[in-house]
């Protein structure tokens, strides 16, 4: 049957729109097998002849490419968006992960939580004092708020994602800075425990951890290496006696530094490198106690807010701390530091979720009583219009904060890219909402009394810590384009054995012709968006259709080189971000059962669709 | 000493802003936030109060009303009670239950468990009636301690310090007995997650009114108004009331 090598020429190169020169196939070019290129360059008669030779290729080959592409292939949304494609597995129906039992209990315990933070604590006076009254921690350690995901049997309350997704929806509402104490205790500070800690050091740390009987913070920040994490300083070397590792250097703006008996700390330790035989200096994440000695911690820095939150400077001098307490591989530390790190990343969302419901309640209750010009000024158009885009940030958050958190509950282990875009968002969302909600209450937003300037000072932080919204943009854009940056490069390795490959290839240059002659190339929404929705479906599949273009165009331009490219990675970011925010919202909306949402829905994705392809366009151009 | 009975009442929020139905039928109840009575809360922690004084043994929380009702008494079991008692009345016959029924089902529970005490909040924050106990008490011909700000176990009595009109009063009341709780007697614990956690595994029976050999409520009969004061007692004289 099928007939030689068939090498890449230039027909063939302007099919799949592959610039000859992007990677290596440079070998191939010149020899043709002009009948078969001749063949490839024309897509409906190349669907015709592929179809026929696909029946000729052996089972065995079309299930190893079948599996190939698979294995390479993520389930992730925004993965599949920067290649142009929908997979709408994790996003469509919206996840409903809870089975009836742990909605029930669910349900049991946002009464009390909410009880206590309407009645006891006082944010008011957690912020004047610059701390957590002690009476609210000791009821805050009795209801269990510090082991939230600790399993029960080791002394928590054993909730799953969505739960404590919840949960912290109901702290964000009420006081952000007893929110970075719960979460720099078990979001970050003792989470790696849970996620790499040995059985061993499970049962030595949590039951304490989750009862509160002892703190945690994640100590990784130092004066020298802020994003760039990577370079820290402290300095782990092993004892003569090889049973500790000794412990030397400073960290900076721990939260928890002053109350924690618990430290995850990373330090670098010069290691053999395997491959190049050549010591180099590689991150390991340690279990420390300050009980261990040398451990110090400086004064509460003064902060322009979460000033309840404890905020030190934190020294180890020579600090033994047992091999035992390696957290887990040695020279393993950045993954674990990652993967901590996007493990709690949802929790943000969800908190800033809850934070600007309860500023927009305030908002509306103002707005709806307050009378000027002899009426109430929720009556007027300005009003409105404000309270309308607060509302839909507020929308788009909470539901991204629980797609993400039923995403993870399902086991889908590919869900940093949505986390970190979550995070973005849901931090410049909470800011502009509340700066509107103190716009809406006008001189009484700027009073103390309102609580709403708190809030705001609150707010600023997030933006910054726990990955910068501009180094997770350019985290965004850049992952989003090396998982592109695969997808073409296998395309190019099917190319190298085009009749193993026939059904990718078909695929790909049939899906290429019709974006050239502006047909839509048969991704669509319907089926997963409620019919009345079908507009916005069609606008984000438009707008997910061109990103992918746009996405492909960089790489054919930059290449490798987009890494240094950040006006581009913003940009791409950006569009990223509105994009997930347009599904998310759709996908949410269609799963209610009343389709209250509609006009926030169709808002949002009206508002991304003139915005994105703004954006967009303006791409090509740099 | 073994066992006390716990009374708690499903009722609307306190917090939440009452809207009439448009029909004027009543109150709008669908989708909005309900909650434990307040007083309830606090009969609750009273009886938790004691059994952790070792003066009883176990305290059993019962409501009755539909299926809505045992996230209340799960509450109750979240705050250290042992075990609950659903009663299953629904729809038309929930709407129409006042306090002699209540008082009836607890009167025929209060002997079938052999409680000591039964403990009640004073009033519902909803009907405000404040009948429920004094009822219950008299069907049980038990004596009663109501408006209690204060209670203290001594021996085989009762000693329960009385918020009335003009102070307060002490008095000294032989068990079984029937309390109710009033504000000041104390403030009911938050309950934590772990305790709700060990409430799930907690029982909670349930059972119907003619369980009990209570009977359905009578339907209410249609009012008359009337002109004048002399048309009232010719009425009255005729049904045979007076």
């Amino acid at each position: 049957m099928l007939l030689g090598k068939v090498s890449l020429t230039p027909a063939l190169c302007t099919a799949l729109r592959i610039s000859p020169a992007f990677s290596g196939i440079q070998k191939q070019i010149g020899a043709a097998a002009t009948q078969n290129a001749r063949l490839y360059a024309s897509s409906q008669a190349a669907e015709a002849v592929l179809d026929k030779q696909a029946v000729g290729t052996t089972t065995a080959t079309k299930a190893a490419t079948a599996k190939k592409a698979q294995s390479v292939e993520s389930q992730s949304f925004a993965v599949n968006m920067f290649k142009g494609q929908i997979n709408p597995s994790q996003v469509f129906p919206f996840p409903s992960v809870m089975n009836e039992e742990q909605t029930q209990f669910l349900q049991e315990l946002v009464p009390p939580v909410s009880k206590f933070f309407e009645e006891v604590n006082d944010p008011a006076k957690n912020d004047s004092l610059e701390k957590v009254e002690d009476s609210t921690m000791e009821s805050l350690k009795e209801m269990g708020a510090f082991g939230l995901q600790v399993p029960q049997d080791l002394g928590g309350v054993g909730l799953t994602n969505t739960q404590y997704a919840r949960l912290v929806e109901i702290v964000g509402q009420h006081d952000l800075g007893v929110g970075i104490t719960l979460g720099a205790h078990q979001s970050i500070g003792f989470k790696g425990i849970l996620l790499v800690g040995s059985p061993a050091q499970k049962e030595k740390y949590l039951p304490k951890l989750a009862t509160g009987e002892t703190l945690a913070a994640f100590c990784l920040t130092e004066p020298a290496s802020g994003s760039d994490a990577a370079s820290i300083k402290t300095l782990a070397t092993l004892s003569p006696c090889g049973k500790h590792y000794i412990l030397n250097g400073g960290k900076i703006w721990i939260s928890n530094g002053g109350l924690a008996e618990i430290f995850t700390v990373f330090a670098k330790m010069p290691m053999m490198d395997e491959k190049t035989g050549q010591m180099k200096d590689k991150i390991t994440a340690f279990i420390v106690e300050r009980s261990f000695g040398g451990v110090t911690h400086g004064p509460p820095e003064k902060k322009m807010g979460i000033k309840a939150s404890n905020t030190a400077e934190v020294y180890f001098e020579n600090v033994p701390v047992p091999i035992e307490n390696v957290l887990g591989e040695v020279g393993g530390g950045f993954k674990v530091a990652m993967a901590i790190l996007n493990n709690g990343r949802f929790g943000m969302a969800a908190a800033l979720s809850g934070t600007m419901k309860g500023v927009i309640t305030q908002a509306v209750d103002h707005a709806a009583n307050r009378v000027q010009f002899g009426s109430k000024i929720h009556t007027y158009g300005a009003i409105q219009e404000k309270l309308a885009r607060m509302t839909m940030l507020q929308y788009v958050t909470e539901s991204m904060a629980y797609m993400i958190s039923g995403n993870m509950d399902s086991g889908s282990k590919d869900y940093h890219i949505e986390a970190a875009i979550s995070k973005i968002f849901a931090s410049e969302a909470a800011w502009e909402v509340t700066d509107e909600c103190i716009q809406v209450m006008g001189g009484m937003g700027f009073m103390k009394g309102s609580g709403v300037e708190r809030v705001m000072r609150d707010l600023r932080i997030f933006r910054i810590f726990e990955g910068t919204n501009d180094i997770l943009r350019l985290f965004v854009a850049l992952n989003g384009f090396q998982d592109a940056g695969k997808h073409l490069k296998s395309l190019q390795k099917a190319l190298k054995n085009p009749l193993g490959n026939a059904g990718l290839l078909a695929g790909e240059i049939t899906k290429r012709a019709k974006r050239t002659a502006g047909l839509s190339t048969g991704l669509t929404l319907q089926g997963s968006v409620h019919p009345e929705l079908s507009h916005s479906g069609n606008l984000a599949v438009k707008a997910i259709e061109h990103f992918g273009v746009t996405v492909e165009d960089m790489l054919l331009k930059y290449g490798k080189n987009i890494l240094h490219e950040q006006f581009v990675l913003k940009r791409v970011a950006d569009s990223a971000i509105d994009l997930y925010a347009m599904v998310v919202v759709l996908s949410s909306c269609s799963a209610m059962e009343t389709y209250l949402m509609k006009l926030p829905t169709n808002s949002s994705c009206a508002d991304v669709a003139s915005r994105g392809s703004l954006e967009l366009c303006r791409l090509p151009a740099l | 000493m073994s066992r006390v009975l716990v009374g708690v009442k499903r009722v609307i929020d306190y917090a939440v802003k009452i809207r009439v139905k448009p029909d004027h039928s009543g109150v709008v109840t669908d989708g909005v936030k309900h909650s434990m009575n307040p007083f309830c809360e606090i009969a609750v922690e009273e009886a938790v109060k004691l059994k952790e004084k070792k003066f009883i043994k176990e305290v059993v929380a019962v409501s009755c009303g539909p299926t809505q009702v045992t996230e209340t008494i799960r509450t109750a079991l979240a705050m250290g009670c042992d075990r609950g008692i659903h009663v299953e009345v629904s729809g038309k016959d929930y709407e129409a239950m006042g306090p002699l029924q209540i008082s009836k089902i607890f009167a025929a529970l209060a002997k079938k468990e052999e409680a000591s005490l039964v403990i009640l909040g004073k009033q519902a924050i909803d009907d405000d009636c404040n009948q429920t106990g004094q009822m219950t008490a008299a069907l049980l011909d038990w004596p009663q301690g109501t408006f209690a700000s204060e209670v203290t176990i001594d021996g085989e009595k009762v000693k329960v310090v009385r918020e009335i009109d003009g102070g307060l009063e002490t008095i000294k009341i032989s068990m079984p007995a029937v309390l109710t709780a009033d504000l000041r007697l104390n403030t009911p614990r938050y309950a934590t997650l772990p305790n709700i956690m060990k409430a799930k595994k907690k029982k909670i029976a349930n059972m119907k009114p003619a369980d009990l050999g209570v009977d359905e409520p009578p339907t209410r009969l249609a009012g008359v108004k009337v002109e004048t004061v002399d048309d009232l007692v010719a009425k009255l004289k005729a049904n045979g009331t007076i």
